[in-house]
């Protein structure tokens, strides 16, 4: 119910809406949770295992029972935190995990079934008969236990990727966060401060205590907006920061769009953040322990600090008569706050004997909530005191254990945290995140004027680090009392006494898996799943390690702690891949002649991240080999044009130019004269083939390498690895000029004719002649032009600058279709260089030699060069070795297929007698069958063989004859005419 | 994670390229013999602890770097350009 004149709700700003399509009022800052505990709604969810009924334990991102799915269609949003989650009109929630409704949940059945579903019951239960596993309990169990569920559409929300940069980051939005920034940022340090919540203040804005004279919310929005008012500072709520990284780095998540109705137009739903920052100061406070105790889990009981949130910052009480239960001072504030706002209080139970508690309600001193009664809400407590049994009616428990400082931050790169026993709690060791440094209730100190005195204290450590001059920062007047508690962690009884809401973990199953010998708590943890839910043991880790070190009879630090890893609070795999859905997840690059490629109607294939025409279709035509058989007429016949600027162009200039060409290719290049073109090989240093491609000497210093399309990065690195790592000392400088110029092969017979019409000056076969190359001029554009053949054919590669390369493309392929030629694409390249025995990267592919491949010559013998010691061991130059050969079909065989295996003719096809592999295949217009190269066992002694291809993914099983891989034109002299 | 480029200064380890050790700095005479070029091209140790890697700023400015780190606690203790440091042991 709402309590009248309490809280920090815009009560001038109702919303309405819906949790299981019922409505319900709410106020403008609400939370789901706040607005439902508002109209008396406690039960919020059902537990993982058992469907328990369960409603709100916390009011913080480390919720475990409230879990609900926001939104509907496909942008529903499961797992939503209703402590996190702000209302907004027209707000739709579900609740999730529970059929066929929240209220009436058939798969309680498994709370009833439950002595059999306990700790490790995964291990035992289910392992008879085996078969059933798969395909009975595994199903049976995923249904019944879950979380909520994805809508199993694509997600159309929108999604951000971002990096901060700061001289300090400061972690949490509380008293200390608040006076650590005021501090930093006074002082002249660049400033982020993160918050999770919606409203910086941390638990100022919980609670009734005064700072400087003023409530504690009213101090914090006071330092909020000076701390806005300055250009140093960057505040960031609604930004949980998940996790420490490597060198100052953070992860952070920023929920952009979540608590907007109507998000504007091209804002994100979410946006993660990468945040670098020379120091960071940890003040992301502490969270509240639960009591374990029978059936503590039921809707109606959360911890005392959510109840004052309640009360305090939405004007909520989450019960018309209140019970407190707890070990400490702490707890007893609640009481005092309740009461102060009128509300009834049935009961104040502390568990230890001498506290001293003023106040108009009864108190029960070393007493202990022992049970509890009700259906799916709470109706009573059972209380054991010294004089005997009690049963209180209450409709609301606040409970409290003690606090646990957060110092989940300062474990993720593998720090483990110090145990206090004077406040029987982890906190930080110093150092475990290089820069960073703690302070506040993270670090242990609990009283609101020490928190905002170590916040100052930090801030001004961090600022003379930085070199700057402290400001002076005056403390404000706070409570500074002594936070004082016993350890309560289980009230000893029967039933099952619940310390991991979300898994349904209970203090039996962890005294089980220790009687089982799970006795290490990283065993225990997985034997019982305790810390394994969505909320990674916030709310019960420590108080399951007590409850482990007790049952083997250790100290708490002894038994050890369990290791926190990123992220604090679960993070959306769409935010951390933002940019990278649908087609983001592979950039495209797009040719300059992709437009006219596309308009032509050519199926465009990707080639690595380029995209390449596969074939031109012309009318008529049904199949894409008749498109292709077509196009390998125009180069054979007339005249073809293929877009080559995919393949890598590196531009490299230097006195050394030569002598880096030298040293990366295998043969010789120092002697290549200037306007001429060479074919090179490239190894890598353990002797097999890198790459190969064309090398142009426009210069005596100045050479344009061009490599494969897939290799082009490889090369690339390569090369200035050569140049910066081996041979610094060389003059030579190397850059990557693939996408400034847009290259168009011209090959075919009537290629020279074709140039000719759009060259400003004309060549002939002795200005131009086979492997010439230079500037030449196109239609008045500065271009470069090179005679070299990757067909077979008198062919040319022309290249101007990129921004001219569409309309070069459309003029050169409709004069070729006036010379009867006309646009290639992909598949006719392939059967062109197959015909030629051109290799490709699928003969180069990364476990073939030069040897392999027939090119054992081009190894100069005249100089050294990268990978030609090792290219020269025995193994790689065995004759016996699979090397390149041709082959074509015997008989009456319709097709070859590529990654076929080779057998003798009349051997078994086993892997046992394998002789080689096929590598390329393509129907030859020009042979008229189907042809392939591929590797054969001492290839080259074995031309004229009959050998079987067997493809047992394709079921194909022909003969064929193996022969030299050159199948057109072995003597090269159409390149030449 | 983040790399001091002596270049570019400090930036996120996506702008960089991982090649590994260092060694690969020293390569061998042609006549060095096998043992001395299989050490090169295939043996690397892989400590825990202090290690000499081999990165390229390829998102960057395109050096090559050799990079002193640990691998046991991340972290990074130098990071110089390849040329200088092969420039003054060649």
């Amino acid at each position: 119910m709402r309590i009248k004149g309490k809280g920090l709700i815009d009560r001038s700003n109702t919303v309405s809406f819906s949790f299981d399509g019922r409505s319900y009022d709410g106020f403008e800052g609400d939370t789901v949770a706040s607005a439902l505990l508002a109209n008396d709604v406690t039960l919020m969810g059902r537990s993982f295992k058992y469907h328990r009924p369960r409603g709100v334990l916390t009011a913080g991102s480390e919720e475990p029972n409230a879990l609900v799915t926001v939104g509907s269609g496909a942008a529903s949003e499961p797992n939503v935190r209703a402590t996190m989650q702000e209302v907004y009109e027209g707000l739709r929630v579900r609740s999730q995990n529970a059929w066929p409704s929240l209220d009436f949940d058939l798969m309680a059945v498994n709370n009833l079934v439950s002595p059999f579903l306990g700790a490790g019951f995964y291990y035992k239960t289910f392992m008879w008969p085996r078969k059933f596993w798969e395909r009975f309990y595994e199903p049976v169990i995923r249904r019944a236990a879950g979380l909520g569920g994805l809508s199993g559409a694509h997600n159309p929300d929108t999604y951000e990727r971002a990096f901060a940069f700061c001289d300090v980051l400061v972690i949490g939005a509380g008293p200390a966060g608040l006076m650590a920034a005021l501090t930093a940022a006074r002082g002249g340090a660049d400033v982020i401060l993160a918050d999770e919540d919606a409203l910086m203040g941390g638990r100022l804005n919980a609670e009734t205590y005064l700072i400087a004279g003023k409530p504690g919310h009213v101090w914090a929005a006071e330092a909020v907006a000076e701390l806005a008012g300055m250009d140093n500072v960057r505040l960031m709520s609604r930004t949980t920061v998940t996790g420490a990284y490597d060198q100052g780095t953070f992860g952070a998540l920023e929920r952009v769009g979540q608590h907007h109705g109507v998000r504007s137009k091209g804002a994100p739903l979410e946006c993660f953040w990468r945040i670098v920052a020379k120091h960071s100061i940890l003040t992301a406070g502490a969270l509240e322990r639960p009591i374990a105790f029978q059936n503590n889990d039921r809707p109606g009981i959360m911890t005392a600090g959510a109840v004052r949130a309640y009360l305090n910052r939405w004007g909520v009480s989450p019960g018309k008569a209140l019970t407190i239960f707890g070990n400490n001072d702490d707890a007893h504030r609640t009481a005092r706050d309740l009461a102060d706002a009128g509300v009834r209080i049935a009961a104040v139970v502390d568990s230890r004997t001498d506290v001293d508690v003023k106040g108009d309600f009864p108190v029960y001193r070393g007493a202990q909530v022992f049970n509890t009664g009700g259906g799916k809400e709470l109706e009573s407590i059972s209380i054991r005191t010294i004089s005997g049994v009690e049963k209180i009616q209450t409709d609301c428990l606040a409970m409290s254990g003690g606090w646990n400082p957060t110092v989940h931050l300062t474990c993720h790169m593998n720090g483990r945290p110090t145990w206090r026993p004077d406040i029987q709690a982890f906190v930080p060791t110093a150092g475990a995140i290089p820069g960073m440094v703690a302070a506040g209730a993270c670090n242990g100190t609990f009283s609101t004027r020490g928190c905002l005195a170590e916040g100052a204290d930090v801030a001004g450590k961090v600022l003379g680090t930085l070199g700057k001059k402290v400001p002076d920062v005056a403390l404000p007047q706070a409570e500074d009392a002594p936070y004082r508690m016993e350890p309560l962690w289980a009230v000893a009884g029967k039933g099952r006494a619940w310390l991991d809401f979300q898994n349904d973990v209970s203090v039996k199953d962890v005294a089980q898996a220790a009687v089982e010998n799970f006795r290490s708590v990283e065993h225990m943890k997985r034997y019982t799943t305790q810390g394994m839910a969505t909320d990674q043991g916030k709310n019960s880790n420590v108080g399951a390690l007590a409850v482990l070190a007790d049952a083997t009879g250790r100290g708490i630090p002894e038994t050890g702690t369990t290791t926190f890893r990123p992220p604090y609070s679960p993070v959306t795999i769409a935010a951390m891949g933002a940019g990278a859905q649908g087609k983001g997840f592979a950039p495209q690059r797009f040719t300059t002649s992709h437009s006219a490629s596309v308009e032509a109607g050519a199926p465009m294939i990707e080639a690595g991240l380029w995209y390449r025409p596969s074939y031109f279709p012309k009318a008529g035509e049904k199949t894409w080999r008749q498109s292709c058989d077509r196009e390998v007429g125009y180069v054979r016949k007339a005249v073809g044009v293929c877009d080559v600027s995919t393949l890598g162009k590196i531009d490299i200039q230097g006195p050394d130019a030569a002598a880096l060409l030298d040293f990366v290719y295998t043969n010789m290049f120092s002697t290549l004269k200037v306007g001429r073109v060479r074919y090179g090989l490239m190894l890598r240093e353990d002797g097999t083939v890198m790459d190969d491609g064309t090398c142009a000497r426009l210069g005596d210093h100045h050479f344009v390498m061009t490599t494969t399309t897939a290799a082009a990065g490889t090369v690339m690195k390569h090369l200035e690895f050569v140049a910066q790592c081996l041979h610094p000392e060389w003059c030579v400088a190397m850059t990557s000029v693939t996408e400034q110029w847009a290259q168009f092969a011209v090959a075919g017979p009537k290629s020279r004719e074709l140039l000719n019409g759009v060259l400003d000056a004309p060549i002939d076969n002795d200005s131009w002649p086979f492997m010439a190359c230079g500037d030449t001029s196109v239609l008045g554009v500065k271009g470069r032009l090179f005679r070299i053949s990757f067909s077979g054919e008198h062919a040319y590669e022309i290249a101007v600058p990129a921004r001219y390369g569409e309309s070069l493309f459309r003029e050169l392929v409709a004069r070729a279709q006036g010379l009867g030629g006309g646009a290639y694409g992909m598949e006719a390249l392939n059967v062109l260089r197959i015909e030629k025995g051109f290799i490709t990267h699928a003969e180069i592919h990364g476990r073939t030699t030069a040897f392999d491949v027939g090119m054992a010559g081009m190894i100069s013998a005249k100089k050294d060069c990268v990978g030609k010691v090792m290219a020269a061991r025995p193994g790689l130059v065995s004759a016996d070795r699979e090397r390149l050969v041709g082959m074509k079909p015997v008989g009456a065989v319709k097709m070859l297929s590529a990654g076929a295996h080779i057998f003798g003719k009349d051997a078994e096809a086993v892997r046992e007698n394998d002789q080689g592999y096929v590598t390329s295949v393509c129907f030859s217009p020009e042979v008229g069958t189907y042809i392939g190269l591929g590797f054969v066992k001492n290839g080259p002694e074995r031309y004229g063989e009959v050998m079987r291809v067997v493809d047992h993914l394709r079921a194909l099983d022909v003969e064929v004859e193996i022969c030299p891989p050159v199948f057109f034109d072995p003597e090269g002299g159409r390149a030449r005419g | 994670m983040r790399l001091d480029c002596p270049i570019c200064g400090s930036r996120d380890r996506r702008e960089f390229y991982y090649q590994g050790d260092a060694v690969m700095l020293a390569r061998p005479a042609v006549d060095a013999g096998e043992a001395a070029w299989d050490g090169y091209v295939h043996l690397r140790d892989n400590p825990a602890g202090q290690t000499r890697d081999l990165w390229q700023h390829e998102a960057g400015c395109g050096a090559w770097l050799v990079v002193t780190r640990d691998t046991v606690t991340h972290a990074v203790f130098s990071v110089q350009l390849a040329s200088d440091v092969k420039g003054t042991t060649a």
